[in-house]
């Protein structure tokens, strides 16, 4: 049985959530929280090896107690286990912090064959904390994987660098982080949603983690790297010219602006 | 802080070709080192890489550490780091910069935590404060907003985006300093089988890029957008949708999930303007967008607009370029 552990993130939905340029603040109640889309990608990989070959999926979570329900969500979609690290200890972590604190949870949790994560978050966008967990863990990893080719004693991954496609094997233990394109998460069925109801989520607080994690290591205080300010851009001043009716003047105008640009030569 | 002094940029290669992202890194790097008044560094990792050393040192670089070996041609996650770890941790730089490409978002992070040290991802913008700590710019939430980043461990680690900072200009009468390292390697873990290179196509890189969406009815319509980048001497771009139903291939994906371009003009037909889309190309010099749906949101971002059936516009802007001043084009 392969062990295998699939952090996940509660995102806001992006589609949906409101920036207040005035005041550079995000309105994370604005929109409702889910599994960052990334990590259903990553989570799928992992219940298709269960299927396969035979796994335990282990998701797990940093977040608010709200995060509990991306854990239940994810436990719906064929997770076998929700553990969430909630602790107000852990608040205001950078990728560095989330990722030592994520790491000394697997670690509590017992050893892990093969951790997937999404490539990276829609809200922090930096794809950092899957590489780092691997680095905390002393283990390699393969970042931006679009394709799982094989696995049995070795993983046989494909890692797609700007356009190329490498093929990389590995013995466990391993980390990837997983692309879009490897796989159409499913979706869960109504009586999965409601086994998932029910289920226990577990939870790890600082308090457990210190077993063997240095707490002075977590959260804000833990964080080498520091927000000072927050810009929410209003769209970049473009003057925005809108041609509308009649096509021929619209093109030629068009036209016109982009020889003006220099962009196109001009064909008089 | 005491003890650290000097800026390293990482000098990416793959194959043997130097990443470009490497001259933006020394081009800002070197900005920031004048500033600081003290000298720029850079790592390469290679395979019989002195030409591409002293290239380096043309382009701003006053000493370049290199590590010459054979198995470093490609990418070795393990044994990289560790080597660049090693140098970092002798030389001691305050400011140590990755290009944000695949490889240096992946690499990046290692070497941030055995360094112990922050890293701040993806940014588009450095300056360096009044008690010469580096702020580091980058977009979240999908481009939606700006965070200004400080680190109060060295290095301060950052990668930064392709195709934001401006390269020097290449002086091959500048001097420096190429240093052959030792090379110290362990079991890389992780054996490449094989490698295939892309199909061609580059939006990363292109000035020009005429994008489809799903404003476009069939895969057909293309034809009339690839006449128009031909024209323009431009590539195809499309958004995520068409990739997910098997129009396009992944290469073309302009968006969060896809590519970040950066072109001088982008022309967007039939593309709505998901917040993922916008992220990938919000930073187009000239924005260009065709849709027949005056509240798409790509407008609210665009610098010229045409609400019109897609196809009749593009294919007419590409008759006018083709006959020249053919004004006497009648609406279709």
């Amino acid at each position: 049985m392969v062990r295998i552990v699939v952090p996940i993130k509660q995102v806001p939905d992006m589609e949906r959530v409101k920036f207040d340029s005035e005041k550079g603040t995000v309105d994370r109640n604005s929109a409702p929280g889910e599994i960052n889309p990334f990590d259903l990608n990553a989570l799928e990989a992992a219940v298709q090896i269960k299927e396969k070959v035979g796994a335990t999926v282990t998701t797990i979570s940093m977040g608010p107690p709200q995060a509990e329900a991306a854990l239940r969500d994810a436990l719906s979609r064929g997770a076998d286990r929700g553990i969430l690290v909630v602790d107000r200890a852990f608040a205001g972590a950078d990728t560095w912090a989330t990722s030592y604190t994520l790491a000394t949870a697997i670690q509590t949790l017992g050893q892990a064959d093969l951790i997937i994560c999404g490539e990276k978050t829609v809200d922090g966008d930096t794809g950092q904390v899957g590489p780092e967990i691997a680095e905390w863990l002393d283990m390699p990893h393969v970042a931006y994987v679009s394709e799982m080719k094989s696995v049995g004693e070795k993983v046989v991954v494909v890692s797609d660098m700007e356009g190329d496609r490498y093929v990389i094997a590995s013995r466990f233990p391993l980390l990837i982080t997983v692309t879009k394109d490897i796989n159409s998460p499913r979706l869960p069925s109504f009586s999965d949603k409601l086994k998932a109801r029910k289920a226990e989520i577990e939870k790890l607080t600082a308090q457990e983690l210190s077993a063997v994690g240095d707490p002075s290591r977590f959260g804000l205080k833990g964080s080498p790297t520091r927000l000072s300010k927050v810009i929410v851009p209003s769209e970049e001043g473009r003057k925005g010219e809108i041609f509308r009716g009649d096509l021929g003047e619209a093109t030629m105008k068009l036209a016109d602006a982009l020889v003006r640009g220099g962009l196109l030569e001009n064909v008089e | 802080m005491k003890g650290y002094k000097g800026v390293m940029i990482y000098a990416e290669q793959r194959s043997g070709r130097v990443h470009p992202v490497s001259y933006e890194l020394l081009g800002k790097g070197r900005e920031i080192a004048d500033k600081l008044n003290t000298k720029l560094s850079s790592v390469l990792l290679g395979s019989q890489m002195e030409g591409e050393a002293e290239e380096l040192i043309y382009y701003g670089a006053d000493t370049v550490f290199l590590y010459d070996h054979l198995g470093f041609r490609e990418f070795d996650l393990i044994n990289y780091k560790r080597n660049i770890v090693r140098l970092v941790e002798e030389v001691r730089p305050e400011i140590l910069l990755l290009g944000a490409t695949h490889l240096g978002r992946s690499l990046g992070p290692r070497i941030a935590v055995a360094l112990s040290t922050g890293l701040t991802a993806d940014c588009i913008g450095l300056d360096i404060d009044e008690q010469n700590n580096l702020v580091q710019i980058r977009p979240a939430f999908s481009g939606n907003i700006l965070a200004y980043i400080r680190t109060a461990t060295r290095p301060q680690m950052a990668t930064i985006r392709y195709r934001v900072m401006h390269k020097q200009e290449r002086d091959p009468g500048r001097r420096g300093e190429v240093v052959r390292k030792d090379v110290e390697l362990v079991d890389p873990l992780l054996l490449l089988v094989s490698r295939e290179s892309s199909s061609g196509v580059n939006v990363a890189d292109a000035d020009v890029i005429v994008s489809g969406g799903r404003g476009l009815k069939k895969p057909e319509d293309f034809k009339i957008l690839e006449g128009l980048a031909e024209v323009l001497g431009g590539v195809i771009g499309c958004s995520r949708p068409l990739v997910d139903d098997g129009w396009m291939g992944k290469e073309h994906q302009v968006g969060f999930s896809g590519n970040t371009v950066k072109p001088k003009l982008y022309v967007a037909c039939g593309v709505s303007g998901s917040p993922q889309h916008l992220a990938g190309m919000r930073a187009s010099d000239i924005i260009v967008a065709v849709n027949s749906d005056p509240s798409a949101p790509i407008f609210k971002i665009a610098d010229y607009e045409n609400c019109a059936r897609t196809a009749a516009h593009s294919r007419r802007g590409l008759g006018y370029h083709q006959t020249g001043a053919d004004r006497e084009l009648s609406d279709g």
